[in-house]
């Protein structure tokens, strides 16, 4: 167990200590205990840029499970250590931002952060997994961590709602990766992603190829919120802020990203990856931008604008993924797409994070987060506004901050769309920059709404439930940190390029890096005159305009009513999926044992009757039979004769007597057939038998006692003539195809001789098969206690009441 | 008015003991001829049920002071142990041993641990078919 083992498995270990915390040291902030954690394992992910930025990666092994080839191996390259980053960096900063926002008398601290530590570790297990049944487990845990702290305020009914939502929406994907997980290891026959990029080039002729690409996408879709599984985002706002803005912006949903990126190398050479990656992408980052404006929530809009960007960073690796079917490092100009949908990523984290902080803040220290009852919080909120301008700033793509660069690049990768004469882009990759024009344009309507609707124009007091004012030091301090990351990354993009970017690009594009050569990233603010800028200005213009008047079109949302939304067809489909399967179980599930038993039958009949047809086992072979005598032709008489009148009784005696006179006459039958023990105990059961049917004909209630004979039923006639066909065609077949000789001569003749008796009956009874009896009178003894509890506890039980 | 059974009861106290040799002949000759424990058993209860439809069960349970339910458990008992009698010699579970001896009245005579296996199954059959009578007797 290395020390990389340790750093993964940390957060969980602190897990299980936290609760001991929590009581032992009522007084203090449990998230203090926490802090030093994500810090420590912060710097330790930075001492390995060194490492990945000049093209090594490290390994880790530790065997798990090695006879099925499961491991926890763990591997540290530039795109999983991007994400370790990204997790432990923003996560010291949300538990330093949750001391000051989670009430220490209010909330229950302990479970909140054994919670978050569950996702953190989960988390940097799914970046730094290798093995992609660890991964699977670490995603799983990632969901379960998530639907907790979703529904943390477990007494609201929205939380549990959105909670729910989002389990079910993240394990359904979970599973479907868990699908191509099992399909991708039927293809390579190894769980470990280094070896299964090794073998990439021989997959796309498999059949399984394009079912495990499907599951995965599936998984990658539902995790990172992409269309139309982008549903769960916004419901699982009903979390308190520190956990919207850790996992519902920052990390989690960025899994779904890490693992199309992490699988690039394996399925990108499909142009059906690159289609619904791309294509996806571009949708998601349409609709939730367009859906983001009509959001009257502040953390409703930041959730639709997360699906969005989302979806963003997801088409940019689609078209980035078309760089693998070029050669060259630098010529290539789709890389810079991948490029962006790194850089977005990085940038996306720090000013979401920071964005949805403050949110928090004004949240907390005003009691709402309606924009309609907010405004003017301007000259009070100084600090908080500040840092909201800068991240919607960045967020709608503006200079000089990141998200102008990276939103630049974006325009860039999608106008290269359609230069590419492969997969029909040069067809249809015009919709590309369409889409994303759109889009941006949207995005920056949102961005304006967010930060104008909040701080400027009238401050309402007498709509808000506190006096608002600036927020304590501790929780401001972790978004003016995100923010000023904004702004650094924003002006020395550089920093980031050759420490992080490239590195994370040599692991998505790995075929295309030589040996120590590394992809040069070139970032800057002025590419001249491009059509990029023109976009961006125009984003700019028509977005001030949609802005101003944007009364004048909201009414375009009408247009698609909400009962026709993604939510309404969730619940509706969730409904549905409740009634239909109740009103089924209710159909079959009748409570009748009788239509049970017509169950039973039927599908006797039919799966003997298929078996026999099918195998062509119905054979009369009539040379082995012996002779009919008298005897038996009188007895068969009056057993079928005394069978018949039951069904023909009138009243219950007359069965029971007629089922008596049935036992007798196989009785006489062991006779005739030479079964004298067989014969003794079927006569004295049969008497017993006799007089137990009496006894409860005798102690029938008086009143609904209704004497008369069996009712004809047309269907239990088939049924039953059909059971007594299928057993007599059974049995008739089975004697006229026997295949060994009896092993009864063995008895007749060891009876004697090794057994020392003569009644091979008995012999075989207690001595050759004495096992049977054994238990045969066990039964027996069971049959006897159970009755006599059965009669004794009601009894006792009627005592009692 | 009073039910007199004495002829019931007098022919009662003669046949049962025929009906307990009867089923004792049958346990006992169930190696060589039809018969064995199960049947036997079936026989004595069958005396005993005799005994019952004679009398009550009060006086039944003071003729013969036996917990059935117990019975059953000494029957189980019997046959499980001559089982593991087999184990202790270092044979498989269940493996019978029997000899030949000459008593001084009976003649040449065969002891066999089936016998031992079948008091059980002797021993559960009447217990639990006297434990299905007397409880379903008692109930009301």
């Amino acid at each position: 167990m290395s020390l990389l083992h340790l750093a993964i498995v940390s957060p969980l270990v602190l897990a299980a200590l936290i609760p001991t915390l929590y009581r032992t040291f009522p007084k203090i902030h449990t998230g203090w205990f926490l802090l030093p954690l994500p810090i420590l394992l912060f710097s330790y992910f930075l001492q390995f840029i060194s490492q990945t930025s000049q093209g090594n990666t490290i390994t880790r092994n530790l065997q798990w499970i090695p006879s099925l080839g499961i491991d926890f191996t763990v591997k540290i390259d530039g795109l999983g250590l991007l994400f370790a980053l990204l997790i432990t960096g923003i996560g010291s900063l949300v538990v330093l931002y949750s001391i000051y926002y989670l009430s220490k008398e209010k909330e229950k601290l302990n479970l909140f952060y054994v919670y978050l530590l569950l996702f953190m570790g989960a988390m940097l297990g799914v970046v730094l997994s290798d093995n992609l049944i660890l991964l699977y487990s670490f995603w799983e845990l990632t969901s379960f961590s998530s639907f907790l702290l979703i529904g943390y305020w477990h007494h609201r009914e929205r939380s549990r709602y959105g909670a729910q939502k989002s389990m079910l929406i993240t394990v359904f994907g979970g599973l479907a990766m868990l699908g191509g997980i099992l399909l991708l290891y039927m293809m390579t026959g190894t769980f470990s992603i280094s070896e299964t990029i090794a073998v990439a080039g021989e997959l796309p002729g498999s059949q399984l190829f394009i079912p495990a690409l499907l599951c995965f996408l599936l998984g990658a879709f539902t995790k990172s919120a992409q269309f139309p599984f982008h549903i769960w985002l916004p419901d699982a706002m009903e979390a308190p802020t520190p956990v919207s803005a850790y996992l519902h912006s920052a990390t989690m949903v960025k899994a779904g990203i890490y693992l199309v990126a992490r699988l690039t190398p394996i399925f990108a050479q499909s142009g059906i990856w690159l289609w619904l990656v791309a294509g996806i992408g571009i949708i998601t980052l349409f609709w939730g931008s367009f859906s983001a404006v009509r959001q009257s929530d502040l953390k409703g809009i930041l959730a639709y604008s997360t699906i969005s960007q989302l979806g963003m960073i997801m088409s940019l690796l689609g078209i980035g993924a078309v760089a693998l079917h070029f050669d060259g490092v630098n010529d290539g100009i789709y890389t810079v797409a991948v490029t962006a949908a790194v850089f977005h990523l990085i940038n996306h984290a720090t000013f979401k994070g920071s964005l949805f902080m403050a949110v928090g803040i004004i949240d907390h220290e005003t009691g709402t987060r309606d924009i309609r009852r907010l405004g003017g919080l301007m000259t009070l909120m100084p600090i908080t506004f500040t840092i909201s301008l800068i991240g919607t700033l960045s967020m709608a793509g503006l200079p000089p901050f990141n998200g102008f660069l990276s939103k630049e690049m974006f325009f860039t990768g999608m106008l290269n769309a359609k230069e590419a004469g492969i997969f029909s882009l040069d067809v249809w990759g015009i919709l590309f920059p369409v889409i994303a024009w759109t889009g941006s344009v949207f995005t920056f309507v949102y961005c304006m709404i967010l930060l104008f609707r909040t701080f400027t124009g009238g401050f309402k007091p007498e709509k808000l439930d506190k006096e608002p004012h600036e927020a304590p030091l501790g929780m401001l301090v972790p978004p003016i940190i995100l923010a000023s990351l904004v702004i650094v990354f924003g002006l020395f993009p550089k920093l980031l390029a050759n420490t992080l970017i490239s590195p994370a690009m040599a692991a998505i594009l790995p075929s295309l890096v030589e040996d120590g050569k590394q992809f040069n990233v070139h970032i800057s603010h002025w590419h001249g005159f491009k059509p990029e800028l023109f976009m961006t200005i125009g984003v700019v213009l028509v977005g001030i305009l949609l802005y101003k008047t944007q009364e004048s079109w909201s009414g375009i949302y009408r247009l698609f009513p909400e009962k026709f939304s993604f939510n309404k067809l969730y619940d509706h489909s969730l409904e549905l999926l409740q009634r239909v399967s109740r009103k089924f179980t209710r159909m079959y599930m009748n409570g009748f044992i009788r239509t049970y038993l017509v169950y039973i039958f039927s599908f006797f009949i039919f799966i003997l009757g298929v078996a026999l047809v099918y195998s062509q086992a119905v054979k009369f072979d009539t040379a082995d039979l012996a002779e009919v005598r008298f005897y038996e032709v009188i007895l068969v008489a009056i057993i079928a004769l005394s069978s018949v009148s039951i069904l023909f009784a009138k009243s219950r005696l007359t069965s029971i007597i007629l089922l008596g006179a049935v036992g007798y006459t196989v009785a006489l039958f062991f006779v005739i057939f030479r079964a004298p023990d067989l014969a003794l105990t079927q006569l004295v059961i049969e008497t017993v038998s006799v007089s137990l049917f009496l006894l409860c004909f005798y102690h029938l209630p008086k009143l609904r006692k209704s004497e008369g004979r069996v009712g004809f039923k047309l269907f239990n006639l088939l049924i039953a003539a059909g059971v007594g066909a299928i057993v007599t065609v059974i049995s008739l077949s089975a004697h006229s195809s026997k295949k060994f000789e009896s092993i009864s001569n063995y008895y007749i003749e060891n009876t004697y001789k090794k057994a020392g008796g003569e009644n091979m009956v008995n012999v075989i009874l207690v001595d050759f098969r004495g096992f049977d009896t054994l238990f045969e009178i066990c039964v027996l003894g069971i049959a006897a206690l159970g009755i006599y509890g059965m009669i004794k506890l009601r009894l006792a039980k009627g005592k009692t009441e | 008015m009073k039910t007199n059974d004495i002829i019931l009861q007098t022919v009662t106290k003669v046949t049962l003991f025929v009906i307990i040799l009867f089923s004792i002949y049958l346990f006992f000759t169930g190696h060589y001829h039809p018969g064995g424990g199960f049947i036997g058993g079936l026989m004595s209860s069958g005396a005993i049920v005799l005994l019952l439809l004679a009398y009550d069960i009060k006086t039944v349970t003071a003729i013969l002071p036996v917990d059935y339910k117990k019975m059953i458990g000494a029957g189980l008992l019997f046959s499980a142990g001559t089982g593991t009698g087999a184990l202790i010699a270092g044979k498989p579970f269940l493996t019978h041993a029997y000899t030949y001896v000459s008593l001084p009245l009976l003649g040449k005579t065969s002891l066999h641990t089936a016998v031992l296996f079948d008091t059980g199954v002797f021993l559960v059959v009447i217990g639990v078919t006297m434990t299905i009578i007397q409880t379903i007797g008692e109930s009301e």
